[in-house]
């Protein structure tokens, strides 16, 4: 198909051109935009997390005495036990995705200090004997904490647990020690130190960093005697078992802790409250897509339209002369292809200006290149799917139209 | 004449009523979609307390040095105040009001022993808080500046938890059970929430679904050992552990806001707070130059980044999508109007002056505008109906449809289409009335 007498005919329209150029350089900058924070917000609903998610059903306690922490806690696990169907139960101090963070800095020399610009911030999880179970941490090197690591560490009101022992995630153990195995190795802040006994599979922190998803994984477990810190009671069951024991389990602590405020929750609901938001997000940025390509291809239609109506005489002569319904056909679908490269040319650019402005305002991370071909693509495709019609209407213009009057 | 261009306009929209539909439609959605997620904008970027916002402001003292500063807070100074230097503050008391406050969540336990303690949350104030903010109360009244002192067992509800304990009744001069002490309730407050909550940004990020419930007097929750139960953010680990632990560190956890009604009481306080961080640095305290901050309450609020980005994004997208729905306005009003460029001629040539031209053009793209704005107000009203389906709870709640924002949707609409009409009129009124009446 010759080019050149579609693009003499354009410049003799050029601002329906532009329009239709305009159109689809706009569409494509905000479509190549919607789409990479939707795709960046899934990848935050997705996250994976390793722990056994569907069998969690957690109990918070809080308002109860500190002093009886000690005996209260035992009691109440034991008393958990005893519900049909629970499998593990236990004490710790947050569960992920919680939003409630206990969060220290740590080196990697022992004169290491808050203020030091060479520290790593990460998520304390302390755990009461068991814990590990009832999450069901997936452990990758090393072993689980012992009996007497467990009894040996209190926190009472420190800051940091007493004890000298840790496990990390894998992510941790990268981030502090990359290329090497972080078994025996120790981390610091002055004047406590940890040394690494375990390794395990990725947790989330109690939030989640959104631009930077390897920030999410910066956990760390310590083992703590029963302490006020441990509120969170972890029941591990089938999933099938989850409300029963959610409803028996408040009742329970509830009856044996009158004065204390007895909340609980499915691991489930909690990540699903976590991402309410971000799932909400999501929705209104695929309707608003959903809508605007709508919108370009109705454009396209119309305006293609009104230039077939215009050109009837034109297409007439041409068919006369001797032009096939397909060289009509594709005529229109050669011109459309030719403003849909330049709209998605400039279209392209746009959408990277639109990210660099997002990026300077707001936490909106670099778009990576295949998302702008990508946008063309659809654009592309978009416009030859609203021009088929009226190419369609074109094509079946007779070629007796030529001898009429305009 | 206006209602004949009227008439020729909605006969000429009938002649083609899918591109009508169409441009209807478009503008529609946009309108829609731009409004709605503005309406949430303007909810949550809105200032919590206009009549009074410049006023307020919010001391920072760089008490940790250029050490304590995390990468990529631009030499911020902490964002809340150490125990020492709140208290400092309050006893210096050189603004008109000033209220040093922390967050709170004691329990409860109701009178009636059937029922179960409830946690409630709340913040320790000194007695100022109330007039400076302008709370309204219900029943009762803030307490003097004596219970300050005295450190006195006193409450203030609010009516939410008034309506739960004493089931909404006057309640002032009755007690309440707080973490197993008795207080006197001095006042109800009248279902205050502020949103955002702009007095202690830092815990709450602005937004919240946390109730506040009771206020009591700073200095006595800090007696009786009512911890914080908002951030606390440290450059060094506490000498000592617990409460008093934190009180004696050089921690952050302390919101403190202060009334400055005119501008030399802003540069008097302003030269007081350099003043206080000089005197300090000559006792030894610090060694690194000064690096204050007095903001003012939208300043305050725009440097914490109250607005959630989420909102900033989606407005961002509505509008872009607003651009392209106008955009292809235009193209089709541009097609619809050049089509009836005979039409045009025999009207010029029947003595039709440009003018007319252009009114009634104008007019029916402002028909199309008018309806497509119609049809945006009520999906908007749907749209900020549902935002609670899409939007954070705490959020959602705040948006919701008044008049303004229906005038300014029909506007928008009406005012878009027009422009978009412009340049198909221009056109439509420079046709040659003898070419085209020729070629028929």
């Amino acid at each position: 198909m010759d080019v050149l007498p579609i693009v003499a005919s354009l410049r003799k329209h050029r601002i329906p051109t532009l329009l239709i150029v305009l159109e689809i350089a706009l569409a494509c900058a905000v479509l190549c935009n919607a789409v990479f924070m939707i795709s960046r917000r899934v990848g935050d609903i997705y996250l994976p997390n390793a722990i056994d998610e569907q069998g969690i059903t957690t109990i918070k306690l809080q308002g109860t005495d500190p002093k009886l922490a000690a005996s209260d806690i035992p009691r109440n696990i034991a008393a958990l036990r005893t519900i049909a169907g629970v499998q593990e139960a236990a004490v710790t101090s947050s569960v992920p995705l919680s939003h409630n963070n206990w969060g220290w800095s740590f080196g990697l020399t022992p004169d290491t200090s808050l203020s030091d610009q060479h520290r790593t911030n990460v998520t304390l999880y302390f755990l009461g004997e068991g814990a590990e179970k009832a999450l069901g941490l997936q452990l990758r090197e090393g072993r689980f904490f012992n009996a007497a690591e467990y009894a040996d560490s209190t926190i009472g009101t420190a800051a940091l647990p007493s004890t000298h022992v840790v496990i990390v995630t894998e992510t941790v153990a990268k981030q502090f020690w990359p290329g090497q195995s972080a078994l025996g190795k120790t981390f610091y802040s002055k004047p406590d130190y940890f040394t690494v006994i375990g390794v395990v599979a990725d947790v989330l922190r109690p939030f989640v960093a959104t631009e930077n998803e390897e920030k999410s994984y910066y956990s760390t477990y310590y083992p703590v005697a029963p302490d006020p810190a441990l509120r969170n009671y972890i029941l591990r069951s089938a999933p099938a078992d989850r409300d029963r024991i959610l409803k028996e389990a408040v009742q329970k602590l509830q009856e044996l802790n009158p004065a204390a405020v007895v909340t609980g929750a499915t691991y489930d609901s909690t990540r699903r409250k976590y991402f309410a938001n971000t799932n909400s997000m999501v929705w209104t940025l695929v309707l608003v897509c959903l809508v605007m390509l709508a919108v370009t291809a109705f454009g396209i239609v119309g305006l293609t339209s009104f230039w077939v109506g215009q050109r009837r005489r034109q297409i007439g002569i041409r068919r006369a002369v001797g032009a096939t319904r397909g060289d009509i056909l594709r005529y229109f679908r050669t011109e459309n292809f030719l403003l849909s490269t330049v709209g998605v040319i400039i279209g392209m650019g746009l959408a990277f200006a639109i990210n660099l402005y997002l990026m300077q305002h707001y936490e909106i991370s670099r778009m990576p290149w295949y998302y702008l071909p990508g946008g063309a693509a659809a654009l592309w495709l978009l416009g030859q799917l609203a021009v088929l019609g009226p190419a369609m209407r074109a094509a079946a213009v007779p070629p007796v139209v030529a001898t009429q009057a305009a | 004449m206006l209602g004949y261009y009227v008439d020729l306009a909605v006969r000429s929209l009938k002649r083609s009523p899918g591109l009508t539909l169409l441009m209807v439609l478009a503008i529609g959605f946009g309108v829609a979609a731009s409004m709605t997620t503005y309406s949430v904008f303007r909810a949550v970027s809105g200032d919590p307390i206009p009549w009074k916002s410049s006023q307020l402001f919010v001391p920072q003292i760089d008490i940790w040095g250029p050490k304590g500063r995390l990468d990529g807070d631009n030499g911020e100074p902490p964002d809340a105040m150490d125990y020492t230097d709140a208290v400092a503050l309050m006893r210096a008391h050189r603004a008109k009001y000033q209220s040093a406050l922390y967050r709170i969540s004691p329990s409860i336990v109701p009178p009636d022993p059937s029922k179960h303690p409830v946690s409630v949350g709340g913040h320790a104030v000194y007695s100022e808080f109330f007039a400076m903010l302008d709370a309204p109360f219900k029943y009762g009244s803030g307490w003097s500046a004596d219970s300050d002192e005295q450190r006195a067992a006193v409450v203030v509800l609010n009516s939410k938890l008034n309506q739960k304990l004493f089931a909404g009744a006057n309640s002032v001069g009755k007690t309440v059970d707080i973490d197993g002490k008795d207080y006197r309730v001095v006042g109800v407050l009248d279902n205050w929430n502020p949103k955002p909550e702009f007095y202690d940004v830092v815990n709450t990020g602005g937004f919240t679904t946390d109730q506040e419930d009771v206020f009591i007097p700073f200095q006595r929750a800090i007696d009786v050992g009512m911890t914080n139960d908002g951030n606390t953010n440290c450059s060094e680990i506490p000498k000592e552990s617990g409460f008093v632990g934190l009180q004696k560190s050089s921690c952050v956890w302390i919101a403190y806001m202060a009334e400055l009604d005119d501008k030399a009481a802003v540069a008097a306080y302003k030269d007081y707070l350099d003043g206080y961080f000089r005197d300090q640095k000559q006792a030894g305290r610090f060694n690194w130059p000064l690096n204050n901050r007095l903001r003012d309450l939208p300043a305050w609020l725009d440097s914490q980044h109250v607005v959630p980005s989420d909102t900033k994004i989606s407005l961002v997208v509505a509008l872009g999508l607003l651009v392209v729905c106008l955009v292809n306005t235009a193209g089709l009003l541009l097609a619809k109007f050049l089509r009836r460029s005979s039409e045009i001629g025999v009207r010029r040539a029947l003595g039709a002056p440009r003018l007319a031209i252009y009114t009634q053009f104008l007019i029916e793209a402002g028909i199309v505008g008018l309806t497509g704005g119609l049809l945006g107000l009520f999906l908007t009203w749907a749209g900020v109906i549902s935002v609670g389906w899409v939007l954070p709870k705490e959020i959602a709640t705040l948006a919701h449809v008044n008049l303004s924002l229906l005038v300014l949707t029909l506007l928008v609409a009406v005012i878009a289409t027009m422009l978009a009409g412009i340049y198909p009129t221009f056109r439509a009124s420079r046709v040659q009335p003898a070419l085209q009446l020729k070629s028929n």
